[in-house]
């Protein structure tokens, strides 16, 4: 049933998309000309893996690798089987993140782009698998790797597997680092977790899109522990910018130029 | 015991922590302190000693005994600067060519606001970068609760030991509870699903060496546990700089 509105809602215009900010809704087409950033009152919204790569890669180069692979739900942990079947409806992607190679800006590059539509983005197996794939693919062709995150974290539900995944991906990461070439993440709202713990922070350079939420520990979770007031802009990226982990706050509309100027230094 | 019930075991404060097996495992113990960059961690204990005649690094992280202890040390819990503390014994000793033996035993990484403006997430990335190539032997044994992210950060190595009682999750009990089921109290089922005990985890080759601890005294486990790490170490130590890498990396790469 789902499937059949998602088709119906497929490749059509008038598909909405809500802004949570202000509670207006917008066409995706007339989204698409303000680089998905709500006319209304300026919020960036998210964007799914293909509105990314449609939005990052030069038109029709990106080859996309492992796309059939899929989660299994190894613990049988309660509720999972449920989840994943709700997360392959309502999705066109069968994870979390989606990889392949492609061209910016002319440049050959491997691409990675989370999604958090997908299970909040969060990361088990699979993910860390075809992660690690195409940083593997991106050592044999000597070919820098751009990586969109966005994250909920460790997926709890495949336990342990998905907290080894953090350093799986961290151990090829340090790979690619060590053959000399170049790693950049960009991170969206919101990287948290596991993630942020592991191949968010590892980028030789790291960019995120303004006011993106960026941080290890929930929030909630810190407030409710310390008993502290978070301060205004706690783990967005100005904090981060200020704090001295991140290089880059760039805008959505200039995001491309940004990436394509920082291949080509490297190239 | 079921799972919930090891896990209350491995944070029992009757349980020892970090700096017990320091002492037991080495005379010679001398405690360094400091990250260089910002702070001294008291949740984590790091310094240097001779096991069997063998220069070694040691790094705990260390919950306190008493009230007032177990709150300076952030009931070891480790801040970024903790991490980067160890990291910073890690290089030590790949310079020295002395193997890193890591203690891991608290609920996880430091939750707090200081924690985040220094980059908690960017300091646990970095260990788990810098450990996989470390080019000396590492050992980890989970002493207690290894949790998250927190205590990745001290245990990428080429073996992990797990006490019988201890456990090693991706994420708490009670906080898997009340996210999935908004509801800490159903803290035994998640354990239980998570499936975090040490026989699972040498099951599924996570954990390669569990020490016994049933019917033991802590000073018994203490001997079985030196014993094995430096078995480990020793056998360690022969291999060439690369095989020793590629083993490590392996074992990681490996895990789907
Ligand atoms: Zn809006």
């Amino acid at each position: 049933m789902l499937n059949k509105i998602k088709n119906i809602f497929k490749g059509s215009t008038d598909k909405m998309k809500l802004c949570k900010k202000c509670g207006k809704e917008f066409s995706v087409k007339e989204l698409e000309q303000s680089y998905m950033i709500c006319p209304e009152c300026g919020t960036y919204l998210r964007m799914n893996a293909d509105e990314r790569l449609d939005f990052i890669t030069d038109k029709g180069s990106f080859k996309e690798i492992d796309m059939d692979m899929q989660s299994k739900n190894r613990l049988e942990f309660p509720g999972y089987n449920e989840k994943l079947a709700k997360a392959l409806e309502t999705n066109d992607k069968k994870e979390a993140v989606t990889c392949g190679i492609c061209k910016i800006g002319g440049v050959k590059t491997a691409i990675f782009v989370m999604d958090s539509t997908f299970m909040m983005g969060s990361m088990g197996s699979v993910v860390g698998e075809k992660i690690t794939r195409l940083f593997e693919l991106a050592i044999e062709r000597e070919l820098p790797v751009v990586g969109f995150t966005t994250s909920g974290g460790a997926r709890m539900q495949e336990g342990i597997f998905s907290l080894m995944q953090m350093a799986k991906v961290s151990g090829v990461v340090k790979k690619h680092s060590d053959a000399g070439l170049l790693y950049i993440t960009v991170l969206t709202d919101p990287t948290t977790g596991g993630v942020t713990a592991s191949f968010a922070m590892e980028g030789d350079i790291i960019i995120a899109e303004p006011n993106a939420l960026v941080g290890f520990a929930g929030a909630r979770v810190i407030e409710q522990t310390t008993g502290e007031k978070l301060p205004e802009g706690f783990q967005r990226s100005e904090f981060l910018l200020k704090h001295g982990f991140v290089d880059i706050i760039e805008e959505r509309s200039k995001l491309k130029d940004c990436i394509v100027s920082l291949l080509k230094i490297h190239s | 015991m079921n799972a919930y019930e090891k896990v209350q075991a491995a944070r029992s404060s009757s349980r020892p922590s970090g700096k017990f097996y320091i002492e037991h495992l080495t005379d010679s113990f001398i405690e360094l302190h400091g990250d260089r960059r910002f702070a001294d961690d008291p949740a984590i204990i790091g310094g240097i000693g001779m096991i069997d005649n063998i220069p070694v690094t040691l790094i705990a992280m260390e919950r306190g005994d008493k009230i007032d202890e177990r709150i300076s040390r952030s009931f070891g819990c480790p801040k970024p600067e903790g991490y980067r503390k160890a990291l910073r014994l890690m290089k030590q000793a790949e310079k020295f060519k002395r193997p890193v033996i890591c203690f891991i035993g608290s609920s996880g990484a430091n939750c707090g606001i200081g924690a985040e403006e220094r980059g908690q997430g960017e300091a646990i990335a970095e260990n788990l970068m810098e450990m996989m190539t470390l080019k000396t032997p590492i050992v980890s044994v989970v002493i207690g609760e290894g949790g998250s992210g927190g205590a990745l950060a001290l245990s990428v190595a080429d073996k992990l030991v797990m006490l019988e009682n201890s456990v090693y999750s991706v994420i708490s009990p009670e906080g898997c509870a009340s996210i999935l089921w908004k509801d800490a109290k159903k803290a035994d089922e998640a354990a239980e699903a998570l499936k975090l005990t040490a026989d699972y985890l040498k099951e599924q080759g996570i954990a390669d060496v569990i020490i016994e601890e049933s019917g033991k005294t802590n000073e018994e486990i203490c001997n079985n546990l030196k014993i094995t790490i430096m078995n480990i170490i020793k056998e360690n130590m022969k291999l060439p700089e690369k095989e020793l890498l590629t083993n490590r990396y392996n074992k990681y790469r490996d895990i789907i």
